[in-house]
């Protein structure tokens, strides 16, 4: 057993599916925080504020009730908890003891503060820039970037604080695009609340749904027919394998390498073609519905995608030449340089991710099994816990149902793990290639702004 | 190694070039502008502004610019400043976060301008419509010329009404 099985074990347990979830002490809580565990997510309901771990091949949901709306901070042990702390704080009210509480979503422009608690506050007197940390130096100066950026992307404002051109320090700030969706999905049933999480961000859509579905499907013990999970599996590679197309020629773009640019927008283009003419939506949203798939695939559009993925097949070794040597990997090497690896190393870990997940949808397309595509959802009562790998990541939901119907869900997207990643990545870098290292790292804004 | 020539400071007593005949230039531009507004029609500059978007519509967005749509061969291009604009072509529900942003680019673009809510959500807030955090379409925060609708609408769907936009403003 390990050391956190152990802490939680005497604590009492509510039955989340697969995983149960523990309400655990103060003490517990910090002791399991104190533990070298990865922490996936931090959000909160309007009586607890939760916690996801993951031990070895282990997830641990841990919760823990807040005294007087303070609760012991998890971000002196898990740095990766400042953001979950500040959005808790803004969405729920609750406050991270010895925590981070500077706002995050919460601008100041919402009717009410803390629109997520049982009794929202007021609408607070003035609207909230975005603060920084100070500069001492006169030397120093900011250099402010976004919500309105440049090119056509994602709102997000980031604060350069620059040395000459060198980056000193890389500060981001959020929220932007917060949509107020997780109140939108509460008191919903989860088919419809479905429409949400398919547009909690746009590139990982089909992921977004299949964790959202799979938490459903958790939570009223119910399985999605083989079919549809086939499909499911199929869609997922296949959005993937668009993704990562769009993000490998975003790089190639601004690094000045109008071929590799060229190759994966056309190899993207067609890709998405074959999608609507399979799927009926060129970036397959809401095709995945709790229970199953909501259209069956086409048969001639999945004859088609065979040959979409011989090309995307054949092109991967040319744009394996292109990113790995000559002008634009001396473009891209050292660039954006993080534990990570640089931009170079991770424009090559796409193109493995594209040549794997093409190879595996190939794979699916002459083995699908046929049968039904849904299953019925009872109107029941549970917790469950769903997940699913898109291009950027992880992706993690969690909801509770009461009689068929959503009472809490958060959605834990990859962004919160790779801002602070690329903050640090900018960091004594030059201020020129901001840009490019931000593209490097396919930030997604929208889905974490909620 | 290509070696520049050093710059030069204009000499003293240079000679300065005959002023220009003022009728000729106007002469000129009439003719410039009958030819060019009918042969050429007219290039419009468009700037994306973000208002809350899920990322999707970008996509189809920035397929327009690929080789296969190749948007510059219709006079349309994207430019990175809302100074260089005629079009700013917004996508989003209009998050209450980014509505100040909205109206500071919808400022700084210099007239005769024109706004095109490109998507669902710009359209009337799509699914968004309702929310304490949005503002139910970008028409609630600055004028709307076109409308194009879809989640995401389709890069054919977005080229024609960019197209129609460029038709009208030529005329």
């Amino acid at each position: 057993m390990t050391r956190a099985a152990e802490i939680v074990k005497g604590a009492p347990a509510v039955d989340c599916r697969p995983w149960p979830r523990h309400i655990l002490t103060m003490d517990q809580w910090a002791e399991l925080a104190r533990e070298p565990l990865v922490l996936l997510a931090a959000w909160a309901d309007t009586v607890q504020v939760h916690a996801l771990y993951r031990d070895g091949q282990s997830v641990v949901p841990v919760s823990i009730e807040p005294d007087a709306a303070f609760y012991p901070a998890l971000s002196p042990y898990h740095p990766s908890a400042r953001l979950f702390e500040r959005t808790i704080r803004d969405l729920w009210g609750h406050m991270a003891a010895g925590g981070d509480d500077g706002a995050w979503l919460d601008h100041g422009h919402w009717p009410h503060s803390k629109p997520l608690s049982i009794r929202p506050g007021p609408r607070p007197p003035t609207a909230d820039p975005p603060e920084f940390l100070p500069v001492e130096d006169d030397r120093l100066m900011h250099w402010p970037i976004g919500p309105v950026g440049s090119g056509v992307g994602e709102a997000y404002h980031l604060r350069l604080t620059l040395d000459g051109s060198r980056i000193v320090r890389a500060e981001s700030r959020l929220g932007y695009t917060h949509k107020g969706i997780l109140t939108l999905m509460r008191a919903k049933s989860p088919r419809i609340a479905a429409r949400f999480a398919a547009r909690l961000a746009g590139d990982g859509t089909v992921a977004h749904s299949i964790a959202f579905a799979r938490a459903t499907e958790a939570a009223m013990s119910v399985e999605a027919p083989p079919r549809a999970a086939a499909l499911r599996t199929l869609m997922l590679h296949l959005e993937r394998v668009a993704t990562h197309l769009d993000d490998l020629g975003i790089v190639a773009g601004m690094a000045g390498s109008a071929d590799a640019q060229g190759r994966s927008g056309v190899q993207q283009e067609y890709l998405r073609r074959g999608l609507a003419a399979t799927f009926g939506h060129r970036l397959m949203m809401d095709v995945v519905v709790p229970g199953g798939v909501s259209a069956d695939a086409d048969a001639i559009g999945l004859s088609g995608m065979r040959q979409v993925l011989g090309a995307v097949l054949a092109e991967v070794p040319i744009l394996d030449a292109l990113f790995a040597t000559g002008a634009l990997a001396a473009r891209l090497t050292g660039v954006g340089d993080c534990a990570a690896g640089d931009a170079v190393r991770r424009c090559q870990a796409r193109l493995d991710a594209i040549h794997r997940d093409t190879e595996a949808a190939i794979a699916l397309l002459t083995d699908l099994p046929e049968g039904p595509l849904t299953v019925a959802l009872p109107a029941e009562s549970g917790e469950g816990i769903g997940w699913a790998p898109s291009a950027r990541g992880g992706i993690w939901h969690w909801l509770r149902l009461d009689h068929g119907q959503i009472a809490a869900v958060f959605p834990r997207d990859p962004g919160w793990d790779l801002w602070p990643m690329a903050e640090a990545a900018l960091a004594g870098q030059d201020a020129g290639d901001a840009a490019l290292i931000c593209a490097s790292f396919g930030l997604p804004v929208s889905g974490m702004d909620l | 190694m290509l070696k520049l020539p050093a710059r030069r400071p204009p000499l003293p007593g240079a000679e300065l070039p005959d002023p220009i005949d003022g009728d000729t230039v106007a002469a000129l531009v009439e003719r410039l502008d009958m030819a060019s507004q009918r042969r050429l029609g007219r290039a419009l500059a468009i700037r994306h502004v973000n208002t809350g978007s899920c990322n999707g519509c970008e996509m189809e967005v920035r397929a327009l610019t690929g080789v296969l749509y190749d948007l510059t061969r219709f006079g349309l291009r994207f430019v990175d400043s809302p100074l260089h604009a005629d079009v700013l072509v917004v996508t989003g529900p209009l998050t209450r976060n980014l509505r100040q942003a909205l109206e500071q680019a919808w400022d700084a673009t210099p007239d005769p301008k024109w706004v095109v809510a490109l998507g669902d959500c710009a359209v009337d807030g799509g699914v968004f419509r309702g929310s304490y955090a949005v503002m139910d379409g970008v028409g609630t925060g600055v004028p709307v010329n076109l409308t194009i609708s879809g989640c995401p609408p389709s890069p054919v769907r977005i080229l024609s009404g960019l197209r129609a936009l460029l038709e009208a403003s030529s005329r």
